[in-house]
């Protein structure tokens, strides 16, 4: 793709060098750390699922017990090895964590076995099961191939009624009328959950619960409507909140093909800890990175709260260190959808040449990512007339600059979680603009030193000039001055600071060991 | 009827909707059936519409969603009417204060700082609105309440319980609660909302408390219905809900 937007390759390049200085400097200070949900994120790939006569997770359970023991700086894997050899061991590591809810089994009391041993033998258990879910990874991506997908940009979706069965008849319509990815919306209060409930549910506020069961009842319904009219239909779900991580295994064994990944998010809007989200965002893109699932990050959101034409630089800096922090879990260019949004309030004279201008720029900046645009919602309010007036634009602006994803428009955004029939005329408003300019991006220049270059270019400027800060202070601290959607959060405070555990001698995560910087699809 | 080349006259006490002649009592509709898509689901949009009181209800567009779900847009005349002359002298607009309004009223009549708490309380995730109205930044050029001298703000930010809001509330001894919801789904908010009233009775604190709260589907009515003293919908500005609490303040001091 030849530059519309006369970019200065060598700010372009001074903007990856701070990116990696940045995410190599959350790398080190995250660095001797884990999470409970880290830990759980372990048991669950080592088969361990269901709840116990207190709905409490089982996974929940096993690593709650080895942490009441002051235990956990080894590692959860430790004592599932130990006990996985151990003569009168239950036998697998759910029969284990059975044993151990029943209040028959205490981990930490059993004899200890050599550590090579211990290592070997939970190393070799994770190994075969990580290997059985990418099997089924593999049939899904042959799925896929097989029944073909439309062109980008693939129309995403959201659907959030609480209730899972109504998801389903939501994600059909959603199917029926062009949408190629859907996601649910997980319910508002799970993000501060610190685990991830069990079984179908189906009462919830503002989304339904991500649940394993929620998961397969999903997947399963738009698997049948894929083979059924021969066009496949992707689902997507939520790595985010306090159990990231284990969400994103849950992915993996359901076989979802995205998951929106952004500790960035909890951290600004749920106040959750940032060393916290972050240590639980490196284990949950590593996770989707491996399994080849499309991560989509949220810098879209900084614009809810800070001023679009503002604060537009603060978001493409965001992507370069977003990408960045994605590339050193292990997740590659290809599976990094970055986020953006159509966010400038309507008066604004020429709105439309700045949103032109920004998109194109994500786009000129990262163009092997796939890019995750965003529809106006802030300034959106009971009108919906106006509303789908404003996503009329930025259907055209996604057609014309090309991106990999649409989050769609829906008229009655800002007023409701909105009803099954908006979601179809926002897909049809969307449907009809893709088609009209489908083209029309080809047949683009723009003007040197024009509205649209110009902006760009200042976007860009002010960008670096925020990565030169950031890397100059660290993330931690530029986070504490508010520089993202200018809400400040301290490394020391927040939500699920507790969950944070400092690793002892002898620490290992046989998941991560074989995740990093490989994939399942090599 | 009026003679031809005539102007009809609005009747304010039998109000009809208007779309290009008077009292033609013309809505515009939309919704969805689960019912499968064809003659019998068209057939029965209009005779619901019917049963709704519509005249001549007529489906002017109808498509299939997914199997056996049909959407409709309809039109149809409204039957009956509305008494708008006994509505419009109750008082429901209020006169809103410009900021230095605020400020100077505030100063003259009230003389400290009023304190207000504010938060989205129960599993609300949304801060959106609580921070548009307390937050230095406000919205659309509006800043919120933290902007202005007359008054001392905490926002307690979302996904706040009830209980921890009205402890602050009483701790820092606040004039004023602001409550947000935004999510509204099986209408979450009402429930939300009466908890908390009933947390601040039980603490006996009504009284020293002025209680508001907003979002985009909380209007006056159901707040005062509520027990509230006051509501704030979608276009409301900081300025509008910092005209009612100085006013409001002002008048229990001089009750006092």
């Amino acid at each position: 793709m030849s530059s519309k937007l006369d970019l200065d390759p060598g700010v372009i390049a001074s903007c990856r060098a701070a990116a990696a200085q940045i995410a190599a400097q959350v790398g080190e200070e995250i660095d001797g750390h884990t999470t409970v949900s880290v830990e759980r994120t372990v048991v669950r790939l080592l088969g361990v699922d269901g709840a116990n006569e207190l709905e409490a997770p089982l996974p929940n359970v096993l690593v709650d017990h080895v942490r009441d023991h002051g235990e956990l700086g080894r590692g959860i894997a430790y004592w599932l090895g130990n006990a996985l050899l151990h003569d009168e061991s239950p036998g697998t590591p759910q029969q284990i964590a059975e044993a151990v809810d029943a209040g028959e089994l205490d981990l930490c009391a059993l004899p200890r076995a050599q550590d090579d041993a211990i290592r070997e033998r939970v190393t070799r258990e994770c190994d075969q099961r990580l290997r059985k879910i990418a099997a089924r990874m593999a049939e899904r991506r042959a799925l896929r191939e097989r029944l073909g997908e439309s062109p980008p940009p693939l129309r995403y979706v959201l659907t959030a009624t609480g209730n899972v069965y109504e998801d389903v008849v939501h994600g059909l319509a959603v199917a029926e009328a062009g949408g190629d990815i859907v996601a649910v919306i997980r319910s508002t209060a799970q993000s501060l959950l610190d685990y991830v409930p069990y079984g179908p549910t189906t009462e919830g506020y503002g989304g339904t619960f991500a649940t394993q069961a929620n998961f397969a009842i999903m997947r399963a319904a738009l698997d049948e409507w894929s083979v059924a009219n021969g066009r496949y239909v992707r689902l997507s779900s939520f790595c985010s909140g306090l159990c990231m991580p284990e969400i994103a295994a849950m992915g993996a064994i359901e076989g979802f093909d995205n998951m929106v990944n952004d500790a960035l998010y909890g951290i600004l809007y749920r106040d959750i800890n940032p060393v916290r989200g972050l240590i639980d965002q490196r284990v949950s893109r590593m996770v989707n990175g491996w399994f080849g699932v499309v991560i989509n990050t949220g810098e879209d959101n900084y614009l809810r709260t800070a001023d679009a034409i503002e604060a537009a630089p603060s978001v493409t800096a965001s992507q370069f260190i977003n990408r960045q922090l994605a590339l050193d879990s292990g997740v590659p260019d290809e599976q990094i959808a970055l986020g953006d949004a159509f966010e400038i309030d309507t008066p604004v004279v020429n709105s439309l040449l700045l949103e032109w201008a920004q998109a194109q720029l994500t786009r000129e900046l990262f163009p092997e990512c796939p890019v995750k645009y965003m529809p106006p919602t802030r300034h959106m309010d009971g009108n919906l007339y106006r509303t789908h007036a404003a996503d009329s634009l930025f259907n055209l602006v996604t057609i014309a600059t090309g991106q990999g994803i649409q989050t769609i428009g829906v008229p009655t955004e800002g007023i409701f979680t909105p009803h099954v029939h908006d979601r179809v005329i926002g897909l049809e408003n969307v449907n009809y603009t893709f088609a009209a300019a489908r083209d029309l991006g080809e047949e683009i220049e723009f003007r040197r030193g024009g509205i649209i270059q110009t902006r760009a270019q200042e976007v860009l400027a002010g960008a670096h000039e925020l990565l030169e800060r950031i890397a100059d202070v660290g993330l931690f601290a530029a986070l504490g001055e508010g520089v993202f959607g200018d809400v400040p959060r301290r490394d020391d405070e927040g939500r699920g600071t507790e969950g944070i555990v400092e690793t002892a001698d002898g620490y290992f995560n046989p998941a991560s060991e074989l995740m990093q910087g490989a994939s399942s699809l090599a | 009827m009026p003679e031809p080349g005539t102007r009809k006259r609005v009747d304010l006490a039998q109000v009809k909707p208007y779309a290009d002649h008077l009292d033609d009592g013309i809505v515009q509709m939309s919704f969805t059936l689960p019912v499968p898509y064809g003659l019998a689901a068209r057939r029965a949009a209009q005779e619901l519409a019917a049963k709704m009181g519509f005249e001549h209800p007529e489906v002017v567009h109808y498509q299939e969603l997914t199997d056996g779900y049909t959407y409709f847009v309809m039109f149809g005349e409204a039957t009956q009417t509305v008494d708008y002359a006994s509505l419009s002298d109750e008082g429901f607009d209020i006169e809103y204060m410009r900021e230095d309004e605020i400020e100077v009223f505030a100063d003259e009549r009230i003389g400290r700082p009023i304190v207000v708490v504010g938060a989205a309380t129960g599993t609300d995730t949304h801060s959106v609105g609580i921070d548009a109205m307390l937050n230095l930044k406000g919205f659309h050029g509006h800043h919120g309440l933290e902007g202005y001298k007359a008054f001392q703000t905490h926002n307690l930010g979302s996904q706040v319980p009830n209980s921890v809001l009205v402890s602050r509330a009483i701790d820092l001894n606040a004039d004023a609660i602001l409550v947000s919801q935004t999510v509204t789904q099986q209408n979450l908010h009402i429930a939300n909302l009466t908890e908390l009233v009933e947390i601040v009775e039980a603490e006996g604190r009504r009284k020293q408390l002025i209680l508001t709260c907003g979002g985009p589907r909380v209007s006056n009515e159901l707040a005062k219905e509520l027990g509230y003293d006051a509501g704030f919908s979608k276009g409301t500005y900081p300025h509008h809900v910092a005209s009612f609490i100085v006013r409001e303040l002002s008048a229990r001091m001089a009750e006092e």
